[in-house]
């Protein structure tokens, strides 16, 4: 029923059927995956394979046409970003959604700022997002007063989730982590991946770098034209058979870990659109 | 390792800073000084007590003009208006205050601070409801406020020329009066003893803690400033002004300015209202993403505009002892926006500090105030306080792609 290693057997998240279609164009296709906790797990496919609508689903921000999702076996339905925040699904986009003036301490609290006598109380947020960072390893920032705005992308990241962490997120979507990013600030991301997993935390990683999946996934799902052609246990994968994937929806290259009964096997024809 | 973690945290909260175009207010001191230097050797009145305080009452409208703007250029927007806003205010107190049933002056007060931020309350909602840029729908309001000005004035005193008197010795006392010398020590003593302690107690709590805080030397220092500050302006207060009689204290006005810049730093400084104003001036999406409600920040923020240059308009009338239809509320907000920008606060929104508005608010006064007594008029007076705005712009400017380069 679910990944090997998840105990319970349960996956926090499942999609099931899930499709979407704008005006004409089916932009996904009967998405059934699922989403175990406390693993990575990378979702790979080339440009316009529909990796970004079904982000936006998990996330809230758009609905889906048809199918159901499940959180944590029970069905539910997101009718803003918001619902699924309440869940605990966060998203950090690529874009980030920090405040370059802000401070890491004042960004990773906008919105929910702990108030005592009408002010703020700043000395429980620092501390907290002190720790919440350190429980992340994050060392290389110089103080949690600097501007977001004076950090690197890879900082920037880690503080986006820091921020998710602090808020009890169960699920942290990383859309593109590491595309903008130097070697060393992409292995610092990487490692952020690492710690989240460690900390229980499952991680949906949107991924173009098939290097960065291949280190740092436990599982992987391959979209291509708007259907998943195959998923499964990174172990199944090689760095060939998904760019097969990628670009054909077959491969004859997969290796022959045995799936479970969600796992598909690689569909036989992806000619629709 | 604790220890080398310790002194780069201390270098990094200076360095920081600095590097992050916050150095605070010191290079606009710095340029502050290199003026008043410039004007005392030009015209050895300049630092003569009267003239002192003179600025002092010259500066203040200009300071509370530049703290509203604050308000919204912190949320990247501007409001035009308040300049008009204001006089209308001053207008209503006036108006309520004449004779022969003059009404009790605090209901006055009240009615010439409810309309410029009712005003400013109405400009919110437009521009939060309908999505309108805020630099139009407050060209708009500047010229609205200008006919509104013209009518309320032909309304109040038909027979007055344009012009209503302020009929109110407490109202006249704002610019006009002074607390008595010995007040002014004790107010100016109170004032800086409870700054400098709370400023003192948070940061040695924070150090305690463990949190990022300014080295001890930083905090003293800051409160030694403050300290030298207030002795300076009362000491210039009680120095005789006067010819014939002796004229001593400080004017009640700078006792106001400071109520206001502390209450409106705490709010910026201290509330969810005022983290939430720096973030939509940041990154408008960030906080909307993080559940901030950008039109409720973004109203309010107007309405607090609106309500400070209420503030405004009753200094004004204080100051002229009357209020005109020929009020210049266009060139009034032009100054509000240079004595903000000037004291560091930037265009593109999410930085600055009501502090700086007074800072800024007393380079545009004593530019006026030395230009006047070295005889030139508003030609060279203009004129300088575009260049000093200009600069202020430039630095901001260059600041932000510093960052962003960064």
């Amino acid at each position: 029923m679910s990944a090997p290693g998840a105990d319970g057997g349960q996956p926090l998240l499942r999609l099931a059927d899930i499709g979407k279609n704008f005006g004409p164009v089916r932009a996904l296709i009967d998405i059934s995956l699922d989403i175990p906790p406390g693993q990575v797990t990378a979702i790979v496919g080339d440009n316009g394979a529909g990796k970004s609508t079904l982000i936006k689903i998990i996330s809230g921000i758009w609905p889906q046409d048809h199918g159901t999702i499940f959180w944590r076996g029970h069905p539910v339905r997101f009718h803003s970003p918001k619902d699924a925040t309440d869940l605990g699904i966060a998203t950090v986009y690529q874009d980030l959604a920090l405040a370059d003036n802000l401070d890491i301490v004042q960004n990773m609290f906008l919105g929910r700022e702990p108030v005592r006598h009408w002010m703020l109380d700043e000395t429980s947020m620092e501390t907290t997002a002190k720790r919440t960072l350190a429980d992340l390893s994050v060392v290389t920032v110089r103080s949690v007063r600097q501007p977001v705005g004076s950090l690197s992308g890879g900082q920037r990241q880690a503080v986006a989730v820091a921020r998710a962490v602090l808020r009890q997120a169960q699920l942290v979507i990383m859309d593109e982590p590491t595309a903008a990013l130097g070697v060393t600030q992409t292995r610092v991301v990487l490692d952020l991946i690492r710690r989240l997993k460690t900390q229980g935390i499952a991680v949906i990683v949107i991924s173009h770098n098939l290097n960065d999946v291949m280190s740092v996934a436990d599982r992987l799902a391959v979209l291509q034209l708007g259907r998943v052609v195959a998923a499964g246990p990174k172990e199944r994968f090689d760095t060939a058979s998904i760019v097969d994937l990628m670009t054909t929806g077959t491969s004859s290259r997969l290796a022959a870990v045995p799936a479970g009964p969600s796992d598909q096997q690689p569909a036989g024809s992806s000619s629709e659109h | 390792m604790s220890t080398d973690v310790q002194q780069p945290l201390r270098l990094g909260w200076v360095r920081v800073r600095v590097h992050g175009g916050d150095s605070g207010a010191v290079p606009v001191l710095l340029g502050l000084a290199a003026i008043v230097v410039y004007f005392q050797a030009s015209n050895s009145l300049f630092l003569s007590a009267g003239n002192l305080v003179n600025l002092m009452t010259q500066a203040a409208w200009i300071v509370m003009l530049g703290m509203a703007e604050v308000f919204v250029l912190l949320l990247g927007e501007i409001d035009l208006s308040i300049g008009y806003t204001s006089a209308i205010g001053g207008v209503f107190t006036c108006w309520l205050l004449a004779p022969p049933n003059p009404a009790p002056w605090p209901l006055a007060v009240l009615v010439g601070l409810a309309f410029p931020a009712l005003f400013g309350l109405v400009q919110g909602l437009i521009i939060t409801s309908l999505r309108l840029p805020s630099f139009v729908v407050t060209l708009a309001g500047q010229l609205a406020g200008l006919g509104l000005l013209l009518y309320i004035v032909n309304q109040a005193a038909p027979n007055g020329g344009g012009t209503i008197r302020l009929n109110s010795n407490v109202l006249a006392d704002i610019e006009g009066g002074a607390m008595s010398p010995l007040a002014s020590w004790i107010v100016m003593a109170a004032v800086v003893a409870l700054a400098g302690a709370l400023l003192i107690a948070r940061d040695t709590r924070r150090r305690a803690s463990g949190l990022a805080a300014p080295p001890v030397g930083v905090s003293w220092l800051k409160v030694a400033v403050m300290a030298i500050a207030g002795v300076a302006v009362v000491l210039i207060g009680n120095t005789n002004r006067g010819e014939a009689i002796a004229v001593r204290g400080v004017p009640w006005v700078v006792l106001l300015i400071l109520v206001v810049v502390v209450a409106w730093s705490f709010l910026l400084g201290r509330t969810r209202f005022g983290r939430y104003v720096y973030a939509i001036g940041g990154s408008a999406e960030a906080a909307r993403r993080a559940g901030v409600n950008l039109s409720r920040i973004r109203v309010a923020a107007f309405t607090l505009a609106g309500l400070t240059a209420g503030i405004m308009g009753i200094i004004f009338a204080s100051y002229l002892g009357s209020v005109s239809a020929n009020v210049d509320g266009g060139q009034n907000v032009l100054y509000a926006v240079a004595a903000a920008v000037i004291g560091g606060t930037s265009l593109f929104g999410g930085r600055g500090k009501m502090l700086g508005a007074v800072i800024g608010g007393v380079i545009v006064a004593v530019i006026y105030n030395g230009l006047e007594l070295l005889g030139l008029g508003a030609a060279a007076q203009n004129i300088w306080t575009a260049v000093v705005l200009l600069a202020a712009v430039t630095v901001d400017t260059v600041a932000r792609r510093g960052r962003s380069a960064a």
